[in-house]
């Protein structure tokens, strides 16, 4: 994806949460590009930043979580750019929902339990546009049946807790989708469901990303969940990017050894009942972090001049790596 | 049960050919009455009836010393429900629960308790399971205590150890659950449920809310604890890679039934029932390259009113006008291998 048609460009990213504790960088300088109908995979455990990645981008940090720095540079279909940190509240309100939509991990976050789910979908459609109420139910109703709901003229007239956990993601999905956003921040969105239903959601959001046009970031902890999605993938460490680059390259020849610890952990990727091969050690607070690579501690590879911060370097083949000690490739085609 | 013939006690067990546990023909139904409104309602002639659950429907399962099984499925298909029938916190609506060949229901309450003990579960969320206004000292060491496992004075010491035997630091006694990460956590419950000298232990989800980096830390603990304590393992988990990865024979369960039951080899190798063979082809793989996703039609039915016949039939590609009729019987296809599918009358 070239940076000329790209949907979203976030440049030194920074948020931060100011606690009596301390400061806490939960977003670090963090730089990605994201391009028309790419879906970008966004990994990290919890505490990573990957979650607090989505919400800046949406402007959803509340306080005492601040955004103090950076540039979000949002491209829509009518070639209109913005930044994003720059707009006024009522400009970013008609940004978001419109724009840019956001998936949560429990659909009820999106739903409220008291409206019917007709009720819910028109509004979001009548507050960004002049519109009919009946046109509006048309598309509201349209949304459902594309999202894979049987019978949608009947679901509409249905509350929130008629449906089930999975229906009810999907109708998440569909608001998301009612108007023909730019770039959809799904956080998770697959965690609480079962894996048939997992399968069939994965498969909509391909299809409808691939048919709109519309750029995806998936926020996930589970890179299988995006191996197979995603065209591109950032890993987060403790709230800063240190892999970045093509699903393919990533999953087969992992660079950096955190990335490397992931992968190698899957139980798929050990034979049976043979131990895993584990990443010592823990997440650090990010109220406390080792000076230099926070990834440091817990790393086979670390060594002196690990205690300085390595940059978030372009390599040889493309990905983006901050690493002084990556993992010699040989060794990654025989794992 | 003392700590000296904990382990000692393990040969004579493997040993004999008697299961562990097993659950002959169990079943759990959750009823909900009507109500007095509803009663009124039904002198007017309206037909309401009592709502009957049934979670867990006519299941046998038995597992010999030294075993981990592996229960899999989708939420609501009874899984949970099996496991807490096999430790004792759900009663028995139907079937026999048997513990050394023993029928723990008829045994008299303090007898019962006694053997009981063998047998803990460890629950899924770290954070829910903990009391939260105790200490890990209490926590972990209230219950050897109590049963005279150990004495008051030795509590502390024994704690200890039972601390460095899941790989944590000792000296955290005196700390909270809240201080605690949640990979410590799950350390902290299955502390506590060896506290006790357990033989059996049910671990129910026991690593589906740890990040992946502390998951492979706790699986390779379960596996370290098997091997020092030889313990036996009803594994229960949605994720079929670490059910692949711990068991050795594993069960689907669908809507309250097993499906199928196998060693773990051949059911990712060559799955009998459709329903397995589903779920082996939806779960996520961690291999690069746009995988291009085969819906499975349809939603879990709801298990208030499940379908006829076969309770898969209605999301089976295979479904035949004789599965909406007739109940399929698990049956052994192969030896050791049980399947519950009308394919496989067909030859």
């Amino acid at each position: 994806m070239t940076t000329t048609n790209a949907t979203l460009v976030v440049e030194h990213l920074r948020t931060q949460f100011a606690t009596r504790a301390g400061v806490a960088k939960a977003v670090d300088d963090v730089s990605f590009t994201v391009g028309r109908g790419e879906i970008m995979g966004l990994v990290g455990e919890s505490g990573s930043g990957k979650s607090i990645t989505g919400y800046s981008i949406m402007g959803l940090v509340d306080p005492p979580g601040r955004v103090v720095d950076g540039r979000i540079l949002l491209t829509s279909r009518d070639g209109v750019t913005r930044d994003l940190r720059a707009l006024t509240p009522a400009q970013m309100r008609d940004v978001r929902g419109n724009r840019i939509a956001m998936i949560f991990q429990d659909p009820m976050m999106t739903l409220n339990p008291v409206l019917r789910i007709d009720t819910q979908m028109i509004e979001a459609i009548t507050a960004h546009e002049r519109i009919g109420r009946a046109a509006a139910r048309e598309r509201a109703r349209d949304a459902l049946a594309r999202v894979g709901i049987p019978s949608p003229d009947e679901r509409l007239r249905a509350y929130p807790h008629q449906f089930s956990g999975g229906m009810r993601q999907r109708v998440a999905i569909a608001i998301a989708l009612l108007n023909k956003p730019d770039l959809i921040i799904a956080d998770e969105p697959t965690t609480a469901l079962d894996v048939t239903i997992q399968g069939q959601i994965l498969y909509e959001m391909q299809t409808l990303c691939r048919e709109s046009g519309t750029a995806l970031i998936w926020i996930t902890h589970d890179l299988s969940v995006v191996a197979g999605l995603a065209d591109t993938l950032r890993v987060m460490y403790a709230g800063r990017i240190v892999e970045a680059g093509d699903v393919r390259q990533l999953l087969e020849h992992p660079a950096h050894p955190y990335t490397h610890g992931l992968i190698a952990s899957a139980p798929s990727r050990n034979p049976r009942g043979t131990p895993l091969r584990q990443i010592p050690g823990m997440t650090p607070s990010l109220l406390n972090l080792p000076a230099g690579c926070a990834f440091r501690e817990r790393c086979p590879h670390a060594a002196e001049d690990c205690r300085t911060a390595p940059a978030l370097t372009q390599m040889a083949d493309g990905r983006r790596l901050r690493c002084f000690h990556p993992m010699p490739l040989h060794e990654e085609s025989a794992a | 049960m003392n700590a000296v013939d904990h382990v000692a006690a393990i040969p004579a067990q493997a040993a004999s050919t008697t299961p562990l546990l097993e659950l002959r023909a169990v079943s759990k139904r959750f009823v909900k009455p009507i109500d007095a409104a509803a009663r009124i309602a039904n002198l007017f002639g309206a037909r309401a009836h009592a709502e009957v659950v049934h979670a867990v429907d006519r299941v046998d399962l038995s597992i010999r010393a030294g075993e981990v099984v592996g229960l899999v499925g989708e939420s609501g298909c009874g899984k949970s429900t099996l496991g807490r029938m096999a430790v004792g916190l759900h009663t028995l609506t139907e079937g026999e629960r048997l513990w050394h060949g023993v029928d723990l229901d008829r045994l008299q309450p303090d007898q019962r308790r006694a053997k009981q003990l063998a047998i803990q579960m460890i629950f899924q969320d770290p954070y829910a399971s903990l009391n939260p206004r105790l200490r890990v000292l209490d926590i972990i060491g209230e219950a050897p205590v109590v049963h005279g496992m150990v004495p008051r004075a030795g509590q502390r010491a024994y704690v200890e150890e039972l601390l460095s035997r899941v790989g944590m630091d000792p000296t955290v006694l005196r700390r909270f659950p809240h201080q605690f990460s949640g990979g410590q956590r799950a350390r902290i419950g299955i502390a506590r449920a060896l506290a006790v000298k357990p033989e059996f232990l049910v671990c129910d989800e026991s690593v589906a809310a740890l990040d992946v980096s502390i998951q492979a830390q706790v699986l390779n603990l379960f596996m370290r604890l098997r091997e020092e304590l030889n313990l036996t393992y009803l594994f229960i988990s949605h994720d079929l890679g670490v059910v692949k990865h711990i068991s050795d024979r594993v069960m689907i369960m669908y809507l309250g039934r097993v499906v199928e039951s196998a060693p773990t080899g051949d059911v990712f190798s060559a799955p009998n029932h459709p329903y397995t063979q589903a779920l082996l082809a939806e779960a996520p793989k961690l291999e690069a390259g746009k995988k291009t996703y085969v819906a499975i039609r349809g939603e879990i039915p709801s298990p208030l009113d499940p379908p006829s016949g076969c309770h898969f039939h209605p999301r089976c590609p295979h479904a035949m006008p004789r599965c909406r009729t007739e109940q399929p019987i698990l049956r052994e296809i192969a030896p050791g291998r049980l399947s519950a599918c009308h394919l496989n009358d067909m030859g």
